[in-house]
């Protein structure tokens, strides 16, 4: 139906404002969702804090300060230190350019597998569409986590391996929603118009039917990234994730589960900052949902 | 339906075959070698001797291409080998696993399903209302936390403040492993053993609880328009009747679907919720055996669990005719 919605719009003076750009019509929506739009504040501060991180706070995340270990929150050191003495605040504003990395790394890993297994699955059809489908089938058939520990025990501990392991673990959604949607787009008219002028096959894939069927990829992405952000927690915390002194958030509480009595102050930081981030991701995803497609609301 | 059936059985034999296979060939890329590890773990040096029994009597000598024939030999006979690290057979540790798993999933599910569709419908119904607008918050927040972190905050609310403040001891809940393991008709706990069920069973159940409530709430909103529920009224009959005769089985088929999928994965892989709370099952024995290198753990236990998810997937599917006859008589209609 989006599809139908998009060719609908482009032809200029049918619609009812065309004034607007249908961009533009999308962001009056989202704006008008409080909530997405505090998912994408506290998103927009996190990535600025990230980038700005030594301007924020002035202890290094890796330094280890020998007069303080598991000191509480305090003025001097917000969010308190961690076992070995380093500054835990420093440590989740750090954390957040390794979590946000390894997010939106991964999911365009995914997202560059997942579109194109899938544009190829349902343009063409036939054997190449049943191969995709029978190998996303197997990556579906063993259960996430388990694969994800998997292919990350033998892909290794560092930042990079974690993000070929997302990547290779998140594509199979991403690739059922770009096929079904060539499946509908390629019979519409202006498909056919294209190839009645002789376009090639590549160009009437990419440059024609693809920026189509993006917007179920683009809301299906922003959730993605919140998803890769969980499973790399979820990876650091069965120790086949990024490796200490990286301050990985997940790493972080795995590291603090002895402390849950005495110094909880290490688990419930970096974990609010895990529940927070993803929370903003799943805010600003069900937002994009509803601006980009208003019948569904 | 009965060929749509046989078609969908056929399908899982090829899907479990590549799924374990990819297993199989992920772990021969391995840096770490399996007689290494077996005979002394990786930071010793073994001695060379050993390793060449080990080698032998695993038969990893073997070409890669006979070994993996022989794994599927085996397999195919049900004798899925024995642990390289302490030599156990995996048939008895997935006996005793799967047994403490499926436990934990029953509770899980169960609480899915009680607290997911009752919250749901009632959030349908007033919709707007206050309460409506907690639960939409309440399970964006809970799709959010990772299981583990929400682990830690049941470990800390009900074992670690109790202790703390000294609070009467029937209030205290237990957090690491199954304590006496006494259970009454095969999953009711009995004694002592609810303490430690409870807290691994809420943490293993909050995400996909939020999930169906979400769904059920979304479901039940859309049926609550139809035409059949103003006829319904219009016939007369009183409010529950149409809510849940009318209503509420037409609202159902997106949730069945997800809590059949969800059920599949419980039992096998809830690998972050057994490790948090140390519970004996298969999702932390996967989940150590993969990080140990424990292949034939790894791919015995990962292939009950597939096997589980396929079936448990079907029945889902095939379920769909019992709920919407439309999907029982019409031929083809659902792939």
């Amino acid at each position: 139906m989006t599809a139908l919605d998009v060719v609908a719009a482009d032809a200029g003076p049918a619609s009812a404002a065309p004034a607007r750009s249908l961009r533009g019509e999308a962001w009056r929506r989202f704006r008008r969702n409080r909530m997405a739009m505090v998912g994408l504040g506290f998103l927009v501060l996190l990535v600025l804090a990230a980038i700005f991180a030594p301007l924020i706070t002035k202890y290094s995340p890796i330094e280890r300060d020998n007069s303080a270990f598991r000191a509480p929150p305090s003025g001097e050191h917000w969010f308190g230190t961690d076992r070995v003495g380093r500054d835990m605040f420093s440590r989740i504003i750090y954390g957040a350019r390794v979590s946000l990395r390894i997010g939106a790394v991964s999911t365009s890993v995914a997202i560059v597998i997942g579109v194109l297994l899938g544009s190829l699955a349902g343009y063409f059809g036939g054997i190449i569409d049943v191969i995709v489908m029978r190998l996303t089938d197997v990556f579906l058939a063993i259960p996430y986590i388990v694969l994800a520990v998997a292919i990350a025990s033998v892909a290794g501990r560092s930042e990079n391996s974690v993000i070929l392991v997302l990547g290779l673990t998140l594509w199979m959604g991403l690739t059922r929603i770009v096929r079904a949607s060539f499946l509908s787009l390629k019979q519409l008219e202006y498909v056919e118009a294209a190839h009645a002028l002789g376009y090639s096959r590549r160009r009437i894939m990419f440059r024609h039917i693809l920026p189509n069927a993006l917007q179920p990829v683009i809301v299906y992405g922003t959730v993605l990234v919140g998803g890769a952000i969980l499973s790399e927690a979820a990876l650091s915390f069965l120790a086949v994730g990024p490796q200490d002194p990286t301050p990985a958030w997940g790493l972080m509480v795995s590291q603090g589960k002895g402390d849950l009595a005495n110094s909880s102050h290490l688990l419930f930081f970096p974990g609010g900052a895990i529940c927070l981030t993803v929370l903003a991701l799943v805010l600003v995803g069900d937002g994009l949902r509803d601006a980009l497609d208003p019948k569904l609301s | 339906m009965f060929s749509f059936f046989v078609r969908r059985l056929l399908l899982i034999i090829p899907t479990v075959f590549f799924a374990l296979s990819f297993l199989f060939a992920l772990f021969f890329v391995l840096p770490g070698d399996p007689a290494t590890l077996i005979a002394g773990g990786a930071d010793r040096v073994p001695d060379p001797g050993v390793v060449e029994r080990v080698n032998e009597r695993y038969g990893l000598n073997d070409p890669i291409l006979e070994q993996f024939a022989n794994y599927w030999k085996r397999t195919l006979q049900w004798d899925l080998g024995e642990s390289f690290q302490n030599r156990r057979s995996v048939n008895e540790i997935l006996g005793e696993k799967a047994v403490n798993s499926l436990r934990l999933g029953i509770w899980a599910i169960l609480i899915e399903i009680v607290v997911g569709i009752s919250i749901g419908v009632l959030s349908a119904i007033r919709r707007y209302s206050i309460a409506d607008k907690l639960t939409t918050i309440v399970t964006a927040v809970a799709s959010a936390v990772p299981v583990f972190v929400l682990g830690f905050i049941l470990q800390y609310a009900f074992a670690v403040y109790p202790n703390k403040h000294d609070w009467p001891e029937w209030m205290h809940l237990r957090t690491q492993g199954m304590g006496p393991d006494t259970w009454a008709f095969f999953f009711i706990p009995t004694g002592e053993t609810w303490r430690h069920l409870v807290l691994p069973a809420v943490a293993l159940a909050s995400v996909s609880t939020a999930l169906a409530t979400r769904m059920t709430r979304g479901s039940m909103l859309e049926v609550l328009r139809a035409d059949f529920m103003r006829t319904a009224r219009a016939k007369g009959l009183n409010e529950r009747q149409v809510i849940v005769g009318h209503g509420l089985r037409n609202a159902m088929l997106p949730v069945i679907t997800l809590i059949g999928v969800d059920f599949g994965t419980v039992i096998g892989a809830a690998v972050l919720t057994e490790t948090t709370f140390s519970w004996p099952g298969l999702g932390s024995e996967i989940a150590s055996s993969v990080i140990s290198r424990d292949l034939p753990v790894t791919l015995g236990l990962t292939l009950v669990v597939v096997l589980a998810y396929t079936v448990i997937n079907l029945l889902v599917d095939l379920s769909y005719g019992w709920f919407d006859p439309r999907i029982r008589f019409s031929k083809g209609g659902k792939q």
